[in-house]
């Protein structure tokens, strides 16, 4: 298959086999993903890019365990989730990912530290140990000073910085990025972006959603899609 | 561990309830007035009843009691000139009730003569009553001084008085000693102790002693005053005579009181041609109280039930539009990995601690209002543990039961609905 990354079952992280979502609108079905088969290798960074109703959000909604594939298989990390009930793949994305969105979601009652503390919370980790990992985290974003902030005392990029804090705070394997440089100017945009590059040079897997080409060409491959298919893919190697 | 996290999730529920303080506070009200009506109500109703069956069971609930009555016939009669009326009780009946059930475990006659006491210058008017030593077992009241009527006494004819508390302080004054000559009528009794006296009414029933009363033996009463009493009123001579004013009998057991009274009704029945005597039954009163309580208690349960239903209803209200409110951040908690229980028990604890929170203030309030009806109205109030338990595990209840709801509705939010919720 030319579109298919090719990559030994070590490396590879998820693999999606024959994907079919199909939603209903009214009498309508929708075909948001149209059978992709595709393989992302552990480490890499991906950027989906692709118009309005492509696709794109779904594939990062079933990628992150968020939905439910109408047909076909995904395999994360060697297992086939695509079964899964829902308290499982609560399970799997409490354990394996972090999530960054566009508005960024952080919750505006929580202070900065509660925020980036949140998925420890439901880890079950004990109240001293949730604290010094956020002041930790806090301190890698530079934003240690406003661990008692609340979101709304703070610029885009900032609220940004504390979810991209929070999306690392259970260390995941992965890290999905949904337009989180939509909200934001282009210099600090740029600047998140370059937080992004950083954490796969760590070792993250980052899949991050886009539709422009500028913020896409961080990443080390790109995969566009077209009408819930695969249309084309580059990459830096 | 599991505890912790417990403590930890009801406190962050309060926390997040603490960020809302104005509408936590508005929301919760339904229950604080359902809470505090619950406590004031059962406060209020619980004195009244108290106060009822503290006085009926002053009479003793082993006891009969049984009254001379002037029967209305006789009423009539003794407008025509110097008749004499004659009712009430017999000494043959003190007698036939005794000998007749064994029921009884001892019954004390009493015979009434109003008169003046005077001792040296001071003088009260007494209500001299010819009784027996039984009447002291019977009414059980605390000796002062001295001792009260003996065994002796009665045989032997001695004319001695017990006084009151009340009647010593007027007669004795100061020389609150006994062993004083106490002049009643023409005679001398020697004043032998003093005990306290309760007066009031319990009930319909009479309590059958009184402050001014005077107790001798009963036969020191028959031979000195005799059974007949003359009365002079506006130009009519009336004239009385009644053997026995009152019998109290007790009854070895609280369930031999009503065949006893029943049996002694009867024959009573027999042997007197009109009725001149009423039979009071304090266990009677003491059922017909409890029975009007659990009456009251019913009917301010549905009220209080009412209400809290109201203040439920009020607060799933809220929690509703507060799940709506909040759907962006049920949906980052789903993302992030929450489970829908969890979802679930964070709305639950929040609506629990709030209903809780509102039981609280209304028991409070509840405590406060009965006694400012004691403090300005004089009503009896009691608070008691179960007043305040209860309300508390029916507001618990109540934030189950309307807080499932809401948190369920909370649960069932779609994480990729709510994250593109703006």
């Amino acid at each position: 298959m030319k579109h298919e990354v090719v990559s030994n079952s070590n490396a590879e992280i998820v693999r999606l086999e024959n994907a079919h979502k199909i939603y209903q609108m009214g009498t309508q079905d929708v075909n948001a993903l149209a059978g992709i088969t595709l393989s992302f290798t552990r480490g890499s960074f991906w950027a989906i890019m692709g118009p309005s109703g492509s696709g794109k959000s779904t594939m990062m909604n079933i990628l992150g365990c968020l939905d439910h594939l109408t047909s076909g298989r995904y395999i994360l990390e060697g297992q086939d989730v695509s079964t899964l009930d829902d308290d499982s793949l609560s399970e799997l994305r409490l354990r394996k990912f972090g999530f960054i969105f566009q508005s960024f979601n952080l919750i505006a009652q929580l202070t900065v530290q509660r925020n980036i503390e949140l998925p420890l919370y439901y880890l079950g980790w004990d109240g001293g140990r949730s604290a010094e990992r956020a002041r930790v985290l806090a301190q890698k974003i530079g934003l240690e000073e406003r661990l008692k902030h609340r979101p709304a005392e703070l610029s885009g990029g900032q609220m940004q910085r504390v979810a991209i804090a929070r999306a690392l705070a259970n260390d995941p394997q992965i890290i999905f990025a949904d337009e989180p440089t939509g909200n934001l100017d282009t210099t600090t945009g740029e600047q998140i972006l370059q937080l992004l590059v950083e954490l796969n040079e760590l070792g993250k897997t980052i899949i991050m959603v886009t539709h422009e080409s500028y913020i896409a060409a961080h990443a080390k491959h790109r995969l566009y899609m077209l009408d819930g298919l695969v249309e084309r893919i580059d990459g830096d190697d | 561990m599991h505890q912790i996290k417990i403590v930890r999730n009801i406190l962050l529920g309060i926390e997040n309830l603490l960020l809302h303080k104005l509408r936590s506070l508005l929301t919760t009200l339904g229950i604080v007035f359902g809470v505090g009506s619950v406590v004031a109500m059962l406060s209020v109703g619980e004195g009244a009843s108290k106060e009822a069956l503290d006085s009926i069971r002053k009479l003793g609930s082993n006891n009969i009691i049984i009254n001379a009555i002037k029967s209305i016939d006789d009423e009539a009669a003794s407008t025509t000139r110097t008749r004499m009326s004659i009712y009430g009780l017999t000494y043959k009946d003190h007698v036939r009730v005794v000998e007749t059930f064994k029921t009884i475990r001892q019954a004390a006659p009493v015979k009434l003569i109003r008169k003046e006491g005077r001792l040296r210058e001071r003088a009260l008017e007494l209500r001299v009553v010819g009784t027996t030593p039984s009447w002291f077992e019977l009414v059980q009241r605390p000796v002062i001084a001295g001792r009260v009527l003996l065994p002796s006494d009665e045989n032997d004819r001695v004319p001695v008085a017990v006084l009151t508390e009340f009647g010593a302080r007027r007669l004795l004054a100061t020389e609150n000693t006994i062993g004083q000559p106490l002049r009643i009528g023409g005679d001398y009794f020697e004043v032998v102790g003093i005990v306290k006296s309760e007066s009031g009414q319990a009930s319909n029933i009479q309590i059958p002693d009184q402050e001014v009363d005077a107790y001798i033996p009963i036969s020191v009463a028959r031979t000195y005053f005799g059974d007949v009493i003359s009365r002079r009123t506006a130009g009519t001579r009336e004239r009385e005579m009644v053997e026995l004013h009152q019998m109290i009998v007790q009854v070895n057991s609280t369930e031999d009181v009503e065949p006893t009274a029943k049996g002694i009704e009867n024959m009573l029945k027999r042997f007197h041609k009109k009725k001149d005597y009423h039979i009071s039954v304090p266990l009677a009163l003491l059922r017909q109280a409890e029975a009007t309580k659990r009456t009251f208690n019913i009917v301010l349960g549905s009220i209080a039930g009412i209400s809290l239903l109201v203040g439920g209803i009020g607060i799933m209200n809220i929690m509703l539009a507060s799940v709506t409110e909040r759907t962006q951040e049920i949906g980052v908690r789903r993302a992030i990995g929450a489970k829908r229980r969890q979802i679930i028990s964070q709305f639950l604890i929040e609506t629990v601690v709030l209903s809780i929170i509102g039981g609280l203030i209304g028991i409070g309030m509840g405590v406060l209002v009965p006694s400012l009806i004691t403090y300005f109205a004089g009503m009896p109030t009691v608070i008691t543990l179960e007043s305040i338990v209860l309300p508390l595990v029916i507001s618990f209840g109540v934030g189950i039961i309307f807080g499932l709801y809401p948190a369920v509705r909370a649960a069932k939010v779609d994480p990729i609905v709510a994250l593109r919720h703006e």
